[in-house]
């Protein structure tokens, strides 16, 4: 009833290709955007920025890059890590040449780094599939570390093998480190994660993204059909690699502020990624937005129910916290295997149904 | 002279250590073959083993507080079997069961969740600390060749060397010669011509969970005598990958003949080439390592090759 | 159905989170624990915050808090990952009535986060002989406070310690000294610091880096079996410790020629290799043991009456001791405000100061219950590390237990001087900070 989508009759092609063809689908995206750039900032403070907010938009951004590649193209990843260590790495070096360009072009120029790293790393895909091309990527996460951790220019050459990030104005307003207010954090993230995850949306819809679909479900078939899986398999690395660095630069400059190779990047971080896709819905962009919220949000709240509300010692906490989140994982996977965009999808069709099912 | 001993020595290491890695790498195997599960969780599982040998063992443990009274190793090493084959039982009736038929990386992830829950009820049961293993293991440098021959090789190695030859050659009868391997191997190759045929898909993933569950008891005793128990004992799953996609993820003697190799080429890459660039190179070389084996033989040395077909 | 259920768990969740907001009537000290008792370091983390708590609720119990006024100990798990540190600390950092009046991160990831933060949220930082060492120059760095020691200063003091065992420094020319450590900004620390010493000494270096955890590490310790190094030193932490102290038993290394950080010195790193390692070497700049007075009171005033977070017998173990001398420091930085303030309701803004004032000396640790526990702190506006001392203690594998067998070295200012100078000058220049006078 109130998801209907009789009447909603389109009379040009224009209307038909829109990226949100339903009414209310529409609606809900323009409110949400408008809850998140107009009401959110003045609400916000540090710790809903630095704890909450920011973690989450970082991690769907590098999620959204990992879904192009894995729940798109299919082809599973567990350089993640390092492909953000990539663009963490190329935005604090760039910064050091041009301090004076827009942070947008270093960011851009971060990604575009990382697209060309991720395009090497990926071509053994050519060749190697499934999980022998996951644990293939960890070649590519193990080495890239270790170059960022004993490699001194790229971090300057400075005594403690950590990189900082430098004071950076965006149009005069400061956006990284301390002085910062954090809604100049959360707005200046929030645009690139929304810029970004539109295109995204379009690219999927796009000949690009059905070469990687066809890919992804058969490839054999699709190289019969005419698709170079030389030019789709690399597109795809280069584009999620692309997602990635972005977000690995964000990670740096805005959220963590400074990193130090070995643990901002390491392993767990591939697979936290990988966990929010999964979670999320593989080949959705909105289950990254989910799978985000899943994943960074509810271990705090967690945390905070049981030390906060219910008077945990913290120790305790952490460790049923631990097994909590276990237990989520492999609820949400009984419940719906495919995801949390999945669950998404079957609340609609239930709403739009409702309240006379039959 | 010297440095020849000492280019054995490094060899001989390796090997040994590629055996340690192998052990781990044996888990993933027999789990995979049988059900296609990545299981993310088989480096927690060594852990859970560990801590629930230990428990059995040590007067701080839960065992002593009910029953007043410590096991004997003989008897502690069983106890834990059935502690593995009653958690194997666990899984498949909460986990695996409704997970039959999904995707592969469903499956792996729901495996990730179980690593999550164990790593947690580990802590929550058995407490964080380090504890320090001794089951009789003879540990150090083995004397007599040291004295001899001025060779180094670690007796607690060669030790886990033999378990793992005795471990191999039981898995290969196992797997050839009874009812129960039989219908594994059937399982393997076709779950719906085993189903067919009367297979009870159920028993068969209890009974590869259980093994796979004693697999991780026995590179839990191993790695846990040389650290003590604790959590990064869980960790060494990811030494074990490389072993893996070298050796192929089907296969019990590719997971030995590729701990081997990885274990050599990581030693004598860290050793000779490590000093020059700046060492702590051997967690990447062995990825890189197995990644030049695949582009070659992109199923792994011993692994079943991938049919393709529209 | 599903839905339902997960709906009205997000209810009641949504529902408990205000809870946690209320209470807030008589003045409170907030002092947080950012401890880690999750994840692979926590069998060291739970030791560490164990005295750090203890000490704390000792003086809550035994003496009504600081000058009367009572400590609110607020605990996080930060599982020694920096993102959850940052969750944290921006929890904490508020917490009323006093807000954080100082944060000890324990960990060197978490440390440089808050590194910068420190000033803004005018919340002093409190990392105990870790974190960035030359954040030791208080001109450049006000809100950072990193006594007792460096591991700069630690590296001089242990390196001192193997020329008197060599008799003298002029004796360490052409000896070789190498150094296994923990491939992290952490483990690379000494580094520089025994390079300029290797130039000035004459002695031969080399590090031998490990990857975390470090489980394997093998190959490191057959080089140092070809190279045989007439010392080793040790920058580890979990796991590491454990294995690398085993591997040197394995090889028959001399464990008395073999020392550790004081981060790779606990029971918990020697206890696994059993008599192996007797003799086994580490840094410290407290005493082990749990017969202090001080320890005394801890299990009167906090076991008797059940309120201890460990076991009763592991009072007294080094990470114990280490946690609690830390409590120490930190609330005597809070009475030391308050003298200075003249008010009971310090905030972090009068704890900076009174770090800056902190003078524990002899007489003072005597009251305490501490004497001759650790040497006297005194920093100064310029000097946030203070004496910057290490002593080596000995692991007795038959008593199991260490024993201080060193006198307490002075670190070698001319070496460790010129690299705080120009560390803390590049931080300096690269965030337009204008160094204060002092």
């Amino acid at each position: 009833m109130f998801y209907r989508e009789s009447g909603q009759l389109k009379s040009s092609y224009v209307a038909d290709q829109a990226m949100f063809p339903i009414a209310q689908d529409r609606w809900f995206v323009f409110g949400v955007l408008a809850l998140a750039f107009l009401v959110a900032p003045f609400f916000i403070n540090e710790y809903w920025a630095n704890a909450i907010l920011l973690p989450f938009l970082v991690y769907a951004l590098a999620a959204l890059g990992l879904n192009i590649l894995t729940g798109y193209c299919g082809q599973v990843s567990l350089g993640t890590g390092a492909f953000m260590a990539v663009g963490a790495y190329a935005s604090f070096k760039l910064v050091g040449f041009f301090p004076e360009v827009n942070f947008l072009i270093v960011l851009a120029l971060s990604g575009v780094v990382t697209a060309a790293v991720g395009m090497i790393f990926g071509l053994p895909s050519l060749r190697i599939k499934g999980f022998y091309l996951a644990v293939a990527t960890l070649a590519a996460q193990f080495f890239l570390i270790w170059v960022f951790n004993k490699v001194g220019w790229f971090y300057d050459y400075n005594l403690t093998g950590m990189i900082t990030v430098r004071p950076i104005d965006f149009f005069g307003v400061r956006i990284t480190g301390p002085e910062a207010t954090p809604a100049a954090k959360y707005l200046f993230t929030l645009t690139v994660v929304c810029i970004l995850a539109l295109s995204a949306k379009n690219i999927v819809r796009g000949r690009i993204g059905r070469e990687w679909m066809a890919i992804r479900d058969m490839d054999i078939a699709a190289e019969l059909i005419g698709i170079r899986p030389l030019r789709a398999k690399l597109s795809a690395f280069a584009v999620s690699s692309f997602y990635i660095g972005v977000a690995g630069a964000l990670y740096f400059s805005i959220y963590l502020g400074a990193v130090e190779p070995v643990e901002a990047f390491d392993i767990n971080q591939s697979f936290y990624v990988l966990f929010i896709i999964i979670i999320g819905g593989l080949g959705s962009v909105l289950g990254v937005f989910l799978g985000s919220a899943f994943i960074v949000l509810i271990p705090i709240l967690l945390k905070n129910i049981m030390v906060g509300g219910m008077g945990f010692d913290s120790g305790m906490a952490g460790h049923v916290e631990i097994l909590l989140m276990g237990m989520l994982i492999i609820f949400f996977l009984i419940v719906e295997p495919h995801g949390l965009a999945r669950l998404w999808q079957i609340a609609k069709e239930k709403l739009r149904l409702w309240p006379f099912p039959h | 002279m010297a440095f020849d001993i000492f280019l054995l020595e490094v060899i001989l290491s390796g090997l040994m250590t590629g055996v340690m890695y192998a052990l781990v790498a044996l888990g993933f195997v027999l789990i995979f073959k049988a059900s296609g599960i990545f299981n993310f969780a088989q480096g927690v599982m060594a852990l859970f083993a560990a801590l629930a040998l230990y428990d059995f063992l040590a007067e701080d443990g839960w065992f002593f507080a009910v029953f007043g009274f410590t096991l004997p190793v003989w008897l502690a090493i069983p106890a834990t079997i059935v502690v593995m084959i009653v958690l194997a039982w666990v899984i498949e009736r909460t986990v695996l069961r409704f997970l039959v038929k999904q995707n592969e990386i469903i499956l792996f992830m729901a495996t990730i969740g179980l690593a999550f829950v164990l790593e947690g009820l580990g802590d929550l049961l058995f407490g964080s600390d380090v504890k320090p293993l001794d089951i009789g293991i003879p540990q150090g440098a083995s004397d007599w060749l040291l004295d001899s021959f001025n060779l180094y090789i670690e007796q607690l190695e060669i030790f886990a060397a033999g378990t793992a030859a005795v471990l191999v050659a039981i898995l290969a009868i196992f797997f050839q010669r009874t009812r129960i391997g039989r219908a594994l191997r059937a399982v393997a190759d076709d779950h719906q011509a085993a189903l067919s045929v009367g297979v009870s898909l159920d028993k068969i993933w209890v009974i590869v969970w259980s093994v796979s569950g004693i697999v991780a008891l026995v590179a839990g005793i191993m790695w846990g005598s040389k650290s003590g128990v604790q959590f990064s004992l869980s960790l060494i799953a990811l030494k074990a990958l490389p072993v893996l996609i070298l050796g192929g993820f089907t296969s019990v003697p590719g997971a030995i003949v590729g701990g081997l190799i990885i274990g050599v080429g990581e030693k004598l890459a860290e050793v000779y080439i490590g000093p020059i660039v700046g060492g702590a190179i051997e967690n990447w070389f062995a990825y890189m390592l197995a990644l030049v084996f695949l582009l070659f033989r992109p199923q792994g040395l011993f692994g079943e090759r991938i049919i393709e077909r529209v | 159905m599903n839905l339902r259920k997960l709906t009205g768990a997000a209810v009641a969740a949504a529902l408990a989170l205000p809870m946690f907001v209320s209470g807030a009537n008589a003045y409170e000290l907030v002092i947080p624990s950012m401890d880690y008792r999750t994840g692979p370091f926590a069998p060291n983390g739970i030791v560490f915050a164990n005295g750090w708590s203890d000490y704390l609720t000792l003086l809550n119990e035994r003496d009504g808090g600081i000058n009367g006024v009572k400590i609110k100990n607020v605990t996080c798990e930060t599982g020694y990952n920096t993102k959850k540190g940052v969750e944290c600390y921006e929890k904490i950092k508020g917490t009323p009535p006093s807000g954080a009046l100082l944060v000890q991160p324990l960990s060197t990831g978490i440390t440089y986060q808050l590194i910068p933060k420190a000033s803004v949220d005018e919340v002093p930082i409190f990392s105990m002989g870790y974190g960035r060492t030359s954040a030791a120059n208080g001109k450049v760095f006000p809100w950072v406070f990193n006594l007792p020691a460096t591991y700069w200063s630690q590296a001089t003091g242990l390196v001192q310690y193997i020329a008197d065992q060599e008799g003298g420094l002029d004796a360490l020319k052409g000896k070789k000294i190498y150094l296994v450590y923990h491939n992290s900004a952490y483990g690379k620390e000494p580094i520089r610091t025994l390079e300029a010493m290797a130039d000035k000494f004459g002695y031969e270096f080399r590090g031998l880096p490990v990857d975390s955890p470090g489980q394997e590490q093998k190959a490191t310790w057959l080089q140092i079996r070809k190279e045989k190094p007439d010392w080793v030193l040790l920058w580890g932490w979990g796991v590491m410790n454990q294995v690398a102290i085993k591997e040197a038993a394995s090889i028959r290394y001399p464990m008395d020629h073999f020392i550790g950080v004081w981060w790779s010195g606990s029971e918990n790193d020697v206890l696994p290799a059993g008599d192996a390692a007797d003799g086994y070497l580490s840094g410290a700049f407290h005493a082990p043991g749990g017969g202090f007075p001080l320890h005394d009171d801890i299990r009167k005033h906090v076991y008797d009456k059940g309120l201890g977070k460990g076991d009763r017998d592991r009072i007294g173990e080094v990470l114990y001791n280490r946690g609690m001398v830390g409590a120490m420091w930190a609330t005597e930085a809070v009475r030391k405000a308050m003298e200075i303030h003249g008010t009971t309701e310090v905030t972090g803004k009068h704890v900076r100061d009174g770090f800056e004032a902190l003078d524990v000396d002899e007489a003072r640790l005597e009251e305490l219950g501490l004497g001759g526990f650790t040497y006297p702190v005194k920093i100064t506006c310029e000097n946030h590390e203070g004496s910057g001392k290490v002593a080596v203690q000995q692991w007795d594998a038959k008593a199991k237990q260490w024993n201080i067998v060193s006198k307490f070295y002075e670190p070698l200012r001319d070496v460790t001087g010129p690299l705080i100078e120009a560390d803390s000058a590049a931080y300096a220049a690269e965030n337009n900070v204008t160094p204060r006078d002092c």
